[in-house]
């Protein structure tokens, strides 16, 4: 992959899901480059998982082209063959795991794109092994707790070693432990990301540009500053808003 | 749905999948055309030596045969006083008939041991495993990912239920002979049907996204060659052979 090349070119992208009356993409410009670690902030129905079901051509978009990887994408053909080289981590890690044990969901990917058993096999365990887990290999998939599952929903997706991550809200409903192994797991990633969150110090942790969204528009971090700061006054210890 | 007899370790769970589809059938239909109950218990003998290959456990096996036990209860409790013929026993008014009796036993030799058959040679292989053997024997492909598909939702549809009704439960709801009650489970029963096809599309699209493309793989290696094809033809002849020997006493 030339370097030059983004790795994600969105142009003039507009969705509308049927029966909606306004558009949930309206004209999204979007470019990502090989080195990008990008944060999605946005408030909830704006747009930003319809944003990366359209990345995958999971909802085909009314107008605009989308680029991945250098390739224009038009046909259902284009998307299947990207598919296996941007990983998409979903919101509900339970639409993700359908298989009954954690290996099977995790060699899953690796059997698609046509890896032998014992190949697959040995980059699961590999994955399960970097992020902690190896001690699931056997677990039914249904009986993990809510944080092995999101690991294990990692796993699988990077078990097909992507060139690309996107990430639906990665760390909700999960504890602190697990959001630190999350962390420090992309941190270390040599690839680039999205992050779709809504915790700030998860997001200024692991990314290096924020963007938010609004009415289906991307705005980019020239246009939005989240910032946070400390400041003392006078019965400050007791819960209150600034408004 | 763990697949646990299936995640066990024997000779029988190594063997061609397609070899035990095919040798499933044959012995099952050998069972079905037997009528007489020496044949019959040769049958169930043959099942539980396919169960102890298999190295089952008993009690995983009793607890799958239990809800047959209790449709066989209810035939037991039906058929004898029901079906005409030469009486037995007399109880008063109600006669226990000699026929009704022999149908019962039929009727729950030949219901065992299918399900036997079944276990040892089908619900050792996970359910990808059966939907690649099938695929090797030109079952057509949409019939298979039916049966994969249906598989794998039902599990979703039935926790969906759940949660459902245990919300309703949580907000006071008994259920009774009441309009108000049947309303909320007609909605239950509509809200069931559009959050687990709402489900099963993000399900879909997650295996898109992982590159499924309608076939399904398996981890599961299996041992090839001679072996598998002297099961089938033992196996079979076998059960071929209790049946000819029945049409042969008779």
């Amino acid at each position: 992959m030339a370097h030059d090349v983004p790795v994600i070119q969105l142009k003039d992208i507009s969705f509308t899901w049927p029966g909606a009356g306004a558009p949930t993409l309206d004209g999204v410009n979007l470019t990502i480059e090989t080195k990008d670690r990008i944060g999605i902030m946005a408030p909830n129905g704006s747009g930003k998982t319809t944003l990366f079901h359209t990345i995958m051509g999971l909802c085909i978009p009314d107008a605009g082209t989308i680029e991945v990887l250098g390739q224009p994408m038009k046909t259902e053909k284009d998307f299947e063959q990207i598919r296996s080289r941007v990983g998409l981590l979903f919101q509900d890690a339970d639409d993700q795991l359908f298989s009954p044990t954690v290996i099977d969901d995790v060699c899953f990917g690796p059997l698609n794109l046509g890896f032998s058993p014992a190949e697959a096999l040995e980059q699961s365990r590999a994955i399960l092994d970097r992020l902690g887990i190896a001690n699931l290999e056997d677990c039914i998939t249904h009986k993990l707790s809510g944080g092995q599952k999101r690991l294990v929903a990692l796993a699988a997706v990077m078990a097909m070693e992507p060139e690309l991550l996107l990430l639906d809200e990665p760390t909700a409903g999960l504890d602190a432990g697990v959001k630190n192994t999350l962390a420090d797991t992309l941190v270390s990633l040599s690839i680039p990301y999205i992050v779709i969150s809504h915790e700030f110090d998860f997001i200024s942790a692991v990314t290096n540009r924020i963007f938010s969204m609004e009415k289906g528009r991307i705005l980019t971090d020239d246009e939005v500053h989240i910032h946070q700061h400390e400041h003392m006054h006078k019965l400050g210890k007791f819960p209150h808003k600034h408004v | 749905m763990d697949e646990s007899l299936a995640r066990q370790e024997s000779w029988m769970h190594r063997m061609d999948p397609c070899v035990r589809v095919i040798t499933a059938v044959i012995v099952s239909f050998c069972a079905a055309l037997c009528h007489d109950v020496n044949i019959l218990v040769g049958h169930v003998l043959m099942s539980l030596v396919l169960v102890g290959m298999a190295k089952l456990p008993p009690v995983a096996v009793f607890k799958r045969l239990k809800p047959l036990f209790w449709f066989l209860v209810m035939i037991w409790v039906v058929m004898p006083f029901t079906h005409e013929g030469e009486p037995l026993v007399l109880m008063g008014p109600v006669a226990l008939t000699r026929p009704g009796v022999m149908l019962c036993v039929n009727i729950s030799l030949k219901s065992v041991t299918i399900l036997l058959y079944f276990m040892a040679l089908v619900a050792t292989m996970t359910v990808a495993t059966l939907g690649q053997a099938l695929h090797c024997l030109h079952v057509p492909d949409k019939m298979i990912f039916l049966l994969l598909m249906t598989y794998r939702y039902i599990s979703v549809i039935q926790s969906e239920y759940h949660r459902l009704l245990r919300a309703a439960k949580f907000r006071g709801f008994v259920p009774g002979t009441n309009i108000h009650s049947y309303r909320t489970y007609a909605y239950l029963a509509g809200m069931l049907f559009v959050r687990a096809s709402r489900r099963a599309a993000r399900v879909y699209d997650a295996m898109r996204c992982r590159g499924f493309n309608g076939k399904f793989h398996t981890l599961d290696t299996f041992s090839p060659g001679v072996v598998n094809h002297l099961f089938l033809t033992l196996v079979s002849m076998t059960a071929l052979g209790l049946v000819v020997t029945e049409t042969l006493l008779m």
